[in-house]
């Protein structure tokens, strides 16, 4: 289930934002963050005085990443920790639309890394990004189907027989909106049954078999044992880009940076082609 | 004994200021984020909104699920309600237990036992499926199947408090007056306890057209089919935020009227 939007004022007090329980790996309270934002920004404060650039221990990064991105920014995370022993990335995860609904109503985070471009278009216009979003991934398209294929699906065309149980997401979120895309580039009039709220959501339904086919991303076949995979032609298959950009209001812009850095490097272009993302 | 009545009497019209404020502020907790939603009303374009097919659909879809659930929670929870209330037996407590379990349960979990018991691969959907051809998910039977077992519960809780309540002997004294079984049922025991039969309704009623979790997770989403309108506002929360607003002060508006009315009506002595 995706996130509930959080609509909190952007006063410098970093609440931790934990829908999904993705980083509930200490109980961090409010007041505990808040002390360390304190002591962070005072340290920083000397540490500029001093002409340092320096960060303090305890440096937090918040990340808000689609849900596509769960395993790969997991993994992501502790590598990036354990070769910037002084950094804590803590995650945020949920559908790319409610986490641009809770940038821009003001929620704190530092990175935030969309699975299409156009949530991240929101954020920019909205002055809420500093520099330029770069492009770090790009994922397709596939057909998910139930282990055996019950349904018999070989193409998209066959998601206009009314005789299956057709599952696509909601188009308010990027999977949804990519889903209808190659449905229109196929020139299929599918018989859909239920428009799932994230592709998560629409993957399990199809897992237990409830669905016979549903459009999903190719890491989100990958990333389970639970369903087999139908895969989209080239032609009729859309790219989804996903953009990442530290964000104009982080208190943290040097670990965001590093973090941003962390993900276009090497090592991280090699955990997201582990996960199945095709690297720009 | 005089004295004591009319300190009593006292207090009541005079309450202690702390338990004042403490009662205001949890009225605020009910109030603020009415006001909220009420601030971000767009009313200039509430018309076109109300009139949207998102908005139409949404409506029908609720209507048709919390009446559907509402009816079929009278037909099967009243005589449940009756059994645990009148016929002592062995597990009564467990059934009692199970009975109120969708009351504390997540509705999510909820979703997700009955896909796994009704689905179309489910424990007792399969067999039927094969049998008859029916699936519940993805159709409004499963809108209805989702609001019957999370709002059956108020119904079966109201009306059993309701039968323990009522003096027994009403019965006894009508029976011996000739009446068969099923006449004492229709003329005595249901208009006695037809406030909390009404309440019980009421409750279930307001409890089903608010479900959504078992319902997106059972039967799904899919405009004029099973979104209905607390699906409808999730999905229009991403994208199209005017909607969405509309589509929840139509909730707040007839919810608040029903159980307003309903009160005045029937609960005013409870």
């Amino acid at each position: 289930m995706p996130s509930p939007i959080v609509s909190e004022p952007g006063e410098g007090v970093r609440a931790p934002l934990r829908p999904n329980g993705v980083c509930d790996r200490e109980g961090s309270s409010v007041r505990r963050n808040q002390a360390i934002t304190v002591s962070v920004a005072t340290a920083a404060l000397l540490l500029s005085a001093c002409g340092g650039t320096g960060n303090g221990t305890g440096n937090e990064i918040l990340v808000s990443a689609a849900s596509s991105l769960t395993e790969a920014f997991t993994e992501m995370e502790t590598a990036f920790e354990s070769a910037n022993p002084g950094f804590d990335v803590v995650l945020n995860i949920g559908g790319s639309s409610a986490l641009r609904e809770q940038i821009l109503a003001g929620a704190p985070a530092d990175v935030f890394a969309s699975a299409n471009t156009s949530n991240m278009d929101l954020v920019v216009s909205a002055g809420d990004v500093g520099g330029e979003p770069l492009i770090f991934a790009r994922n397709r398209l596939e057909i998910a189907v139930p282990i055996g294929n019950p349904g018999s699906v070989t193409a998209l065309a066959d998601f206009a027989r009314d005789e299956l149980l057709i599952g696509l997401c909601a188009e308010s979120v990027p999977c949804g909106e990519y889903g209808q895309r190659a449905l229109h580039n196929a020139d299929v009039a599918a018989s859909v049954d239920t428009e799932e709220p994230n592709v998560r959501a629409l993957l399990t339904k199809i897992e237990v078999g409830e669905l016979d086919a549903g459009i999903v991303y190719e890491t989100d076949v990958a990333s389970t044992d639970g369903v087999d995979g139908v895969e989209i032609p080239y032609g009729d298959n859309v790219h989804a880009d996903y953009p990442i950009a530290v964000l104009a209001e982080t208190p943290n812009a040097d670990g965001a940076a590093a973090f941003v850095a962390f993900v276009l490097s090497p090592e991280g272009r090699a955990i997201l082609a582990d996960h199945g993302f095709v690297l720009p | 004994m005089t004295k004591r009545m009319d300190s009593s009497d006292r207090r009541k019209r005079r309450p202690p200021v702390v338990l004042v404020v403490l009662a205001a502020l949890g009225l605020f907790v009910f109030v603020i984020p009415l006001l909220g939603l009420l601030a971000r009303t767009p009313w200039r374009d509430l018309p076109t909104l109300l009139a949207s097919d998102v908005v139409v659909d949404a409506l029908r879809v609720s209507l048709i699920a919390s009446l559907g659930a509402t009816a079929i929670s009278a037909i099967l929870g009243v005589p449940l309600a009756w059994v645990l209330a009148r016929v002592e037996f062995r597990g009564r407590s467990i059934v009692r237990g199970l009975v109120v379990l969708p009351l504390v349960l997540p509705p999510v979990v909820g979703g997700a036992a009955l896909l796994f018991a009704l689905g179309r691969r489910g424990l007792i959907g399969e067999p039927l499926n094969q049998a008859t051809g029916l699936v519940f998910p993805f159709s409004i039977w499963g809108v209805i199947i989702a609001a019957t077992f999370v709002a059956m519960p108020f119904l079966v809780i109201t009306v059993e408090g309701g039968l323990r309540n009522l003096d027994a002997r009403y019965e006894g004294a009508a029976a011996t007056l000739g009446a068969g079984r099923w006449t004492v049922l229709r003329r005595v025991t249901l208009p006695m306890i037809g406030p909390s039969l009404a309440a019980g309704l009421a409750l279930t009623w307001a409890r089903a057209l608010g479900e959504f979790g078992a319902t997106v997770t059972f039967a799904g989403n899919l405009q004029g089919r099973t979104q209905t309108l607390p699906l409808a506002v999730f999905v229009a929360l991403e994208s199209d935020r005017g909607a969405a607003v509309a589509l929840s002060l139509i909730m707040v508006v007839i919810s608040l009227t029903v159980l307003i009315a309903l009160r005045q009506r029937w609960w005013g002595t409870l």
